[in-house]
C-alpha cells in the first residue's frame, strides 16, 4: 500500500503486478465451487465457474434471484459464511493465486486494497453512531495503513469523486438520503484505491433518478480512474450501463460469458435469450415475455442441462450436461454450440 | 367517461401533523397535496413517482387507512371521505389491496388455504362457500394443481408464487378495483412479466379497474391504459401510456424517462441527462412549482413564485407546468 494516495489521480496498479504478469488477465477464475451446508442437504450455490477478465474491462454478473451471484462474489473475496461445505478452485488476481494466500496476507494485501466490495443492502448497514466520514476512512486505518488525518483527507477526495458534498463527512448515516448513503458506501469501496471493485445490487433499492445519477458517477469513475468493476444485478437494463463483458448464471452455473456488444443485442444461450425477452423496454416497442416454470433447487439439481426443463430448444442431447463451448468470442454452456 | 367512473378523487390532501414532544405542533408532512383524477370501470392506471413522493399515502387515503385533510373521494357513486365505519367496510369489500413488499405481506405461520380463508371469514361469507371460492381463485391465479399449494407455507413458495397468493387474497372477495403497491419491484424481470400478465388477464376477464403504483415505468407500460406521474405530493402529468412515452410534457416526466435504461451495449459510453439534486422536503416544500429547484426549463419569476394549475395542451393530456399555459 502506498502512502501518498491523496496526490494520485491514477490508481496504483503496479503495486502487486510486475510487468510480466501485467500482460495476463487481471482476474482469472478457474473451476470455482462454493457449496453450503443446509438442514436438508448441500446447496450448490456456485458450481465449477471459470472465466477471465482483462485489464480495463468491467463485468456484469446477471441472473435470476438465487442463482448464485452473491455467492460467486463471496468466493472471489473469500468472504465465506460459517456453513461452507466445499470451497475449491483457483482465483488469480494479477497472477497471484488468492486462494493460496494465508488469511492474514489476504486481509492485509488484497481485501479492500486490491479488491473491494459493496455488499447487497450495504447502505442499511452503516453504523448509526459513527460519522459517515470516519466510516469511509476506516479501510485506511486498518493495520495502520494511514494516519487518521491523511485517511480523512482521502475520504474527502473519494466523496468528491462519487458526488457527496464534503460537509456530509461529519454527518451520521440517518441524516443522509438513501442515494447519498449508497454513494458513501461506494466511496468506502474506493477509498483504498483498489484495482477491482465488486458492486452487489448497488442501486436496486433506489428509485430511477437516483439510480441514474449513481450510474453516471460510476461510469465517470470507470473512465477517469480506469477501475475494473464487477456489477452484480438481476436488472438487465441496469447491467448494460457498466458492462464490457457479461457473465450470465443459471442455477449455480455459468451459462454464458460474452462481450456486452454481442450479449445485449443477441445472446446465445437459450436461457439468456428468454431472460432478455422478459426485460421490459421503454423505447423499443416489444411486449415482454416470461419464462414459464421456475429454476431447479440447488439442493438436488437435475442431471444434464439445468435449463432443459424450461428450454424451448431442448433436444435429446440435453439429458447430458453440456460443456462450456467456445462460440464467436463467447463461451456458452449449451449443446447447440458444440462445433463439428 | 362520466357514467363509467368508478373512482373519483377531487383536490385531495393528506397532511400528517408533526408534533414535538408529542404535543407541540411542529408543522405538517404534506404527503398528498391537491390530487384530482378519475378512473373508469375496467381501466388500469399506473401511478409512477420517486420514493417518498406520496404514492402509498394516496392509496392508503383512498382505502380509508389514512385520513384525508381535505378533498373528496367518490367510489362507485358513494362519498367515502367521511370515514364512516360502515362505508369503510363496504369499500374494503370492493377493493383488493396488493401491498408493497410481497415477502412481508404473507404471515409465515399460515398456510395458503388459511391465508385465503381469512378475508372470507372477516367478511362473513357463508362457511359452505369457502372451499369452492378458495379453489376458484387459486385456479384463476394459476396456483395449480390446487392440492399442491393449499397446505404450503409462504417460505416454500418462490417469489412469483408468493405474489400470486397475495393477488389471490386481493381477488377472493371479487372486488371492482385492485390497487397494487409496487406489486413486482422485488421480483425478477421474467417473474414480473408473469405477475403483470396475470393481473391483466383477471382485469380483462372481470372488467376490473386496477391502480398500479411503481417507480419503474418500463415494466407497467404494457399493462395499463393511463399513467399519472407523481412528484412531491402532486400529480404533475396525467395521460395515456403511449403519450407519456412518446410525448412527455412535464420536465420531471422527461427526466424520469431519460433515467430509465433499456438494455443496450451503447449505454456504457453514454451519460444520462439527469437533473441534479433531490426531491424537496414535504414539510417545507418550495414555493411555486415543487420541481422548480431542479428544473432545466425553469421560467424565473413564474415557476418559483406560483404553483402551476392544471393545463390541458392536448385532449386528455393534463400537465401542471407553466410551460403549457
Ligand atoms: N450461507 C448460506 N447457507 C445456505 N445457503 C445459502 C447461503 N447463502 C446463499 N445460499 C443459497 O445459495 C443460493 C444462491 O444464493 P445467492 O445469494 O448467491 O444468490 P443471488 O444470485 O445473489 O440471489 P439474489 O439476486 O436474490 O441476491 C440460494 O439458493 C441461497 O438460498
Ligand atoms: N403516518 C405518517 N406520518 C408522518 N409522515 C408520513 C406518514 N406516512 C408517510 N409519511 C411521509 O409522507 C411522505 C410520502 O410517503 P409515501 O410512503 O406515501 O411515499 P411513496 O411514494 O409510497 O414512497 P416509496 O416509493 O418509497 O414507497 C414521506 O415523506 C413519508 O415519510
Ligand atoms: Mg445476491
Ligand atoms: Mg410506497
Amino acid at each position: 500500500m502506498t502512502g501518498d494516495m491523496n496526490s494520485q489521480t491514477k490508481p496504483v496498479t503496479g503495486n502487486i503486478a510486475d510487468s510480466a504478469t501485467r500482460d495476463g488477465p487481471l482476474l482469472k477464475v478457474e473451476n470455482v465451487c462454493l457449496y453450503f451446508h443446509a438442514s436438508n442437504g448441500v446447496v450448490r450455490a456456485v458450481e465449477d465457474v471459470s472465466f477471465e477478465l482483462n485489464r480495463g474491462r468491467s463485468l456484469a454478473i446477471i441472473g435470476e434471484s438465487g442463482c448464485g451471484k452473491t455467492s460467486l462474489a463471496r468466493a472471489l473475496l473469500r468472504l465465506l459464511p460459517r456453513n461452507v461445505e466445499t470451497y475449491t478452485g483457483r482465483v488469480f488476481l494479477d497472477g497471484t493465486d488468492l486462494m493460496k494466500l494465508s488469511e492474514e496476507r489476504f486481509r492485509r494485501n488484497v481485501r479492500w486494497v486490491k479488491i473491494s466490495m459493496v455488499s447487497q443492502a450495504a447502505m442499511n448497514s452503516l453504523n448509526p453512531v459513527l460519522k459517515v466520514g470516519d466510516q469511509v476512512a476506516e479501510p485506511l486505518l486498518l493495520d495502520h495503513r494511514l494516519d487518521k488525518r491523511k485517511a480523512l483527507e482521502r475520504a474527502r477526495e473519494v466523496f468528491r469523486i462519487v458526488g457527496v458534498p464534503a460537509a456530509f463527512l461529519d454527518r451520521y448515516a440517518f441524516e443522509l438520503s438513501g442515494g447519498m448513503r449508497q454513494r458513501a458506501i461506494i466511496a468506502m469501496a474506493l477509498v483504498a484505491n483498489p484495482t477491482l471493485v465488486i458492486l452487489d445490487e448497488p442501486t436496486s433499492a433506489l428509485d430511477v433518478l437516483t439510480q441514474a445519477n449513481i450510474m453516471n458517477a460510476l461510469k465517470k469513475i470507470k473512465q477517469e480512474l480506469g477501475l475494473n468493476f464487477i456489477l452484480i444485478t438481476h436488472d438487465i437494463a441496469t447491467s448494460s450501463e457498466l458492462a464490457d463483458e457479461v457473465l450470465c448464471m443459471y442455477a449455480g452455473q455459468l451459462v454464458e460469458y460474452n462481450k456486452a456488444e454481442q450479449f445485449y443485442r443477441e445472446p446465445f444461450h437459450p436461457y439468456a435469450q428468454k431472460l432478455m425477452a422478459s426485460v421490459p423496454t421503454l423505447r423499443i416497442h416489444k411486449k415482454p415475455d416470461f419464462i414459464a416454470g421456475h429454476p431447479p433447487s440447488l439442493l438436488n439439481p437435475p442431471e444434464g442441462c439445468r435449463f432443459a426443463a424450461r428450454c424451448p430448444k431442448r433436444f435429446e442431447r440435453c439429458q447430458e450436461e453440456p460443456a462450456l463451448f467456445a462460440y464467436r468470442d463467447a463461451a456458452v454452456k449449451c449443446w447447440l454450440y458444440q462445433q463439428g | 367517461m362520466e357514467d363509467n367512473t368508478l373512482l373519483a378523487v377531487k383536490d385531495l390532501r393528506t397532511w400528517f401533523e408533526l408534533k414535538r414532544w408529542g404535543f407541540i405542533h411542529a408543522g405538517f408532512v404534506r404527503a398528498v397535496d391537491g390530487v384530482t383524477f378519475q378512473i373508469a370501470l375496467g381501466e388500469a392506471v399506473t401511478i409512477v413517482g420517486e420514493s417518498g413522493s406520496g404514492k402509498t399515502t394516496l392509496l392508503r387515503t383512498i382505502l380509508g387507512l389514512a385520513q384525508p385533510t381535505s378533498g373528496e373521494i367518490t367510489f362507485d357513486g358513494r362519498r367515502m371521505d367521511g370515514q364512516k365505519a360502515q362505508d369503510l367496510v363496504w369499500l374494503r369489500s370492493h377493493v383488493g389491496f396488493v401491498q408493497q413488499d410481497p415477502y412481508g405481506a404473507l404471515a409465515p405461520f399460515m398456510t395458503v388455504s388459511r391465508i385465503l380463508k381469512e378475508p372470507l371469514a372477516i367478511n362473513k361469507v357463508d362457511e359452505s362457500e369457502h372451499e369452492q371460492r378458495i379453489r376458484a381463485v387459486m385456479d384463476e391465479v394459476r396456483l395449480i394443481p390446487v392440492e399442491d399449494f393449499l397446505n404450503k407455507y409462504p417460505h416454500m413458495l418462490s417469489g412469483g408464487q408468493q405474489q400470486r397468493v397475495v393477488i389471490a387474497r386481493a381477488m377472493i372477495l371479487r372486488p371492482k378495483l385492485i390497487v397494487a403497491d409496487e406489486p413486482v419491484s422485488m421480483l425478477d424481470a421474467s417473474v414480473r412479466v408473469e405477475v403483470l400478465e396475470l393481473i391483466r388477464r383477471i382485469q380483462k376477464a372481470h372488467n376490473l379497474s386496477v391502480i398500479y403504483i411503481t417507480h419503474d415505468l418500463s415494466s407497467v407500460r404494457y399493462f395499463s391504459e393511463r399513467v399519472f406521474v407523481m412528484y412531491a405530493a402532486k400529480l404533475v402529468e396525467k395521460t395515456d401510456v403511449g403519450q407519456v412515452v412518446q410525448n412527455p410534457l412535464h420536465p420531471y416526466t422527461q427526466a424520469l424517462l431519460n433515467a430509465i435504461p433499456d438494455p443496450d451495449p451503447e449505454n456504457v459510453t453514454r451519460f444520462r441527462d439527469i437533473p441534479p439534486g433531490e426531491p424537496p422536503s414535504l414539510i417545507t416544500p418550495p414555493t411555486g412549482c415543487h420541481f422548480h429547484p431542479r428544473c432545466p426549463r425553469i421560467i424565473r419569476g413564474v415557476c418559483d413564485v406560483e404553483d402551476p394549475p392544471e393545463f390541458e395542451p392536448a385532449p386528455g393530456h393534463f400537465v401542471e407546468c407553466w410551460l403549457y399555459k
